[in-house]
């Protein structure tokens, strides 16, 4: 059985504020309530990330979902005045749709998860070793040499994309 | 591995075990005093920060400021405090009770949680993160949630239209702020704070980074919400603000959240580009770094209170355009300037070798960069005098010219 | 570190079928892309369980976890913008409403 320290302690609590958020955005009619939500799920997810010794993805975690990515969601809700109009939160085939949720996690617990990676799985359920990549070898991997310079600088071109084209889609003509 | 038990502040984990505590309970102990202590520290100085900050302004006003409770009226913020925690604590018909609740928590969370790195002295930091850089800018963007919560769920449109604008503001300066943050980091070659202010023993940040150190103060100062830039709480315009259904003890925290804010910035400015703890003697006692620290904050801190006391707030159009058309490109040419000096330095191999900490070292490097910088601002300067000068000559052609034009408009008809 | 790599990967599981849920089920398009961000936010735990469990000396896990987040935010980006933009045409946000294509 595990042995209860610090490190599992927070596996816990993290585990808790990440599924009980994400049940929280599927189920708050609010969508304010939702977007608060699904910011305790990221910052679970934040939380998992300093667990398995990637700090700087954590502090992105944070930076973009909760500082970004969360602000522009509530925006969204507050322009479109979404959040009024909420008489009926799901369509017709929710229960289909939860039997389909509820079916993937059976097959990905059940079918690959535990007999991969269980107590007794086939493969090793615990680290291989404790030597950690660092932040200087992700900055490194990513700009300096062969290894990801040309997808990094795709991805800044994507973002440039995403950029121009949000803008264009969101602005006013008529003004 | 017996650690010996000197005195039970620079040893008390080794204290407490020699005292009876087992190893885990003592390393517990020593951690929760120095995050109680950590967070503690601000919350006390932000009822003296009021106190500085309304004297100073009374002085630049020509007036006195408080002088009435205790000596020098040091005690006015107290007994303020504890108007605030006796007031009637209302929640207003129609909020959102819980978000309602949970925004002023957040809001001065955002702040303390700042401090946790912090390096006060070359020995004392909360804890060395090798991302201290990216955790602050990171734990920044969540002040910026806390006052959407409140705007939103006080259920008051003047509140609701303060969150919006305030937001705004925030989300905008977070740019050319991190930018300009990226230079001191090419420079350190590293994030964490503690190495940061290390990297800085030799030469001081702000004279190879001036433009940065501008660049920085400036987005700090609408980070934070201060004068010319507190449209945040524009009293003739949105009576106060995301925070104008708060009272009692929550407005309080809002209100210690906005100076802690303040300072918290200032305090980041001295860590990052005036040396942090570092000056003569600091390594061999501690104590003296904090001094140094301290020092260099309150200069900077007294002289953003001396430019909220003299300059009038910027309208709201100004400010975003102001971001955008200046400050967001300025600090991407200055990125790209000093990028390219820095590598230069170090092809031609007078840059200062990593850990290096005598000043003379760091001169040829430098003295390169801060000329670089000093172009752009020469460059900066040059560029806005002619655009002013355009401006200037269309609005004289607009209003006089019917009368003073040299060609008559129309005249090609 | 006991905490086994099953964990990680059952509440990644589950914040990803619960997401899977939300996008099928909800009826407004921004909830619907609150859900999206969920299942990405899901399968970055994945990636990163994997990597510090399988090849944590090597980069590449994180690597990828770093592309996840530019997509996810280009992806909320555009698509809010799409539902700015939906909202001013059609007045509502309501996904079903959006049928201008439907013959």
């Amino acid at each position: 059985m595990l042995e209860l320290n610090a490190t599992t302690l927070a596996f816990f609590v993290f585990a808790i504020l990440s599924v009980g958020g994400a049940l929280g955005v599927v189920t708050s009619r609010n969508l304010i309530h939702g977007a608060v939500y699904l910011i305790i799920s990221l910052f679970g997810g934040a939380g998992f990330f300093i667990l398995l010794s990637a700090p700087f993805l954590a502090a992105v975690q944070v930076l973009v979902y909760i500082g970004a990515i969360a602000i522009l969601i509530i925006f969204a809700v507050m322009l479109t005045r979404s959040m009024t109009n909420m008489a009926e939160v799901v369509n017709r085939q929710w229960w289909l749709s939860a039997l389909v949720g509820a079916l993937l996690l059976l097959m990905l617990a059940v079918g690959v998860i535990f007999p991969v990676w269980g107590d007794g799985g086939l493969l090793p359920n615990q680290p291989v070793s404790d030597q950690v990549a660092t932040t200087d070898e992700l900055g490194t991997a990513f700009v300096g040499g062969e290894d990801y310079v040309l997808p990094f600088e795709v991805a800044s071109l994507l973002l440039t994309g995403a950029m121009i084209g949000a803008i264009v889609l969101a602005r006013d003509t008529e003004a | 591995m017996e650690q010996a038990c000197i005195n039970p502040i620079d040893t008390l984990a080794a204290c407490l075990i020699s005292a009876g505590a087992t190893a885990e309970l003592a390393s517990f102990v020593q951690i929760l005093i120095g995050v109680v202590l950590i967070s503690a520290f601000p919350l006390v100085l932000v009822i003296l920060l009021i106190w500085v900050e309304r004297k100073v302004a009374a002085r630049v006003q020509d007036r006195l400021g408080p002088n009435r409770v205790g000596p020098f009226g040091l005690l006015q913020n107290v007994a303020d405090a504890v108007k605030l925690i006796l007031k009637e604590d209302i929640t207003p018909a129609g909020a959102d009770r819980l978000i309602y609740n949970a925004a002023p928590i957040i809001a001065v969370l955002s702040v303390l949680l700042i401090w946790a790195v912090v390096p006060f002295s070359p020995a004392h930091i909360g804890a060395d993160l090798s991302i201290g850089l990216l955790y602050f800018v990171a734990i920044s963007s969540i002040g910026t949630l806390a006052i959407m919560m409140a705007g939103w769920a006080s259920n008051n449109k003047y509140a609701l239209l303060g969150a919006f604008r305030v937001v705004a503001q925030l989300v905008s300066y977070e740019v050319p702020m991190v930018v300009a943050l990226l230079i001191p980091v090419l420079l350190a070659g590293t994030l964490s704070m503690q190495s940061l202010v290390r990297a800085q023993i030799g030469m001081w940040f702000i004279v190879p980074c001036l433009v940065s150190a501008i660049i920085f103060y400036i987005s700090n100062l609408a980070e934070t919400g201060r004068a010319p830039f507190d449209l945040i709480e524009a009293e003739s315009e949105l009576v106060a603000g995301y925070n104008i259904e708060y009272s009692g003890m929550k407005f309080g925290l809002f209100m210690a959240n906005e100076f802690m804010h303040a300072f918290t910035a200032n305090l980041l400015f001295a860590v990052l580009f005036l040396g942090g703890w570092s000056g003569p003697g600091a390594e061999q006692y501690p104590l003296l770094g904090f001094v140094y620290l301290m020092l260099k904050t309150g200069v900077v801190y007294i002289f953003s209170l001396i430019l909220r006391a003299t300059v009038p707030r910027v309208r709201i159009d100004h400010m975003m355009a102001f971001n955008w058309k200046f400050l967001v490109p300025v600090s991407i040419i200055n990125l790209l300037i000093a990028a390219l000096l820095i590598q230069i330095t170090r092809l031609l191999g007078i840059a200062p070798a990593p850990g290096e900490t005598d000043f003379l070292a760091h001169v040829p490097q430098a003295f390169i960069l801060l000329l670089g910088n000093l172009a752009l601002i020469g460059g900066i300067l040059q560029a806005l005098r002619s655009s002013g000068r355009r401006d200037r000559l269309a609005e004289q052609a607009r209003t006089h010219g019917d009368e003073t034009a040299i060609i008559p408009v129309g005249s090609g008809d | 570190m006991t905490v086994p790599l099953w964990m990680y990967l059952l509440v990644s599981a589950a914040v990803f079928c619960i997401g899977v849920y939300g996008v099928l089920s909800r009826r407004n398009a921004v909830a619907i892309l609150m859900s999206l961000e969920l299942m990405l936010s899901a399968v970055n735990i994945n990636l990163i369980a994997f990597w510090r469990y399988g090849a944590p000396s090597d980069i590449t896990g994180q690597v990828f976890a770093s592309f996840v987040f530019v997509i996810a935010a280009a992806e909320a980006a555009v698509g809010l913008a799409i539902i700015i933009a939906v909202y001013r045409s059609r007045g509502s946000v309501v996904v079903e409403d959006v049928n201008l294509l439907r013959g």
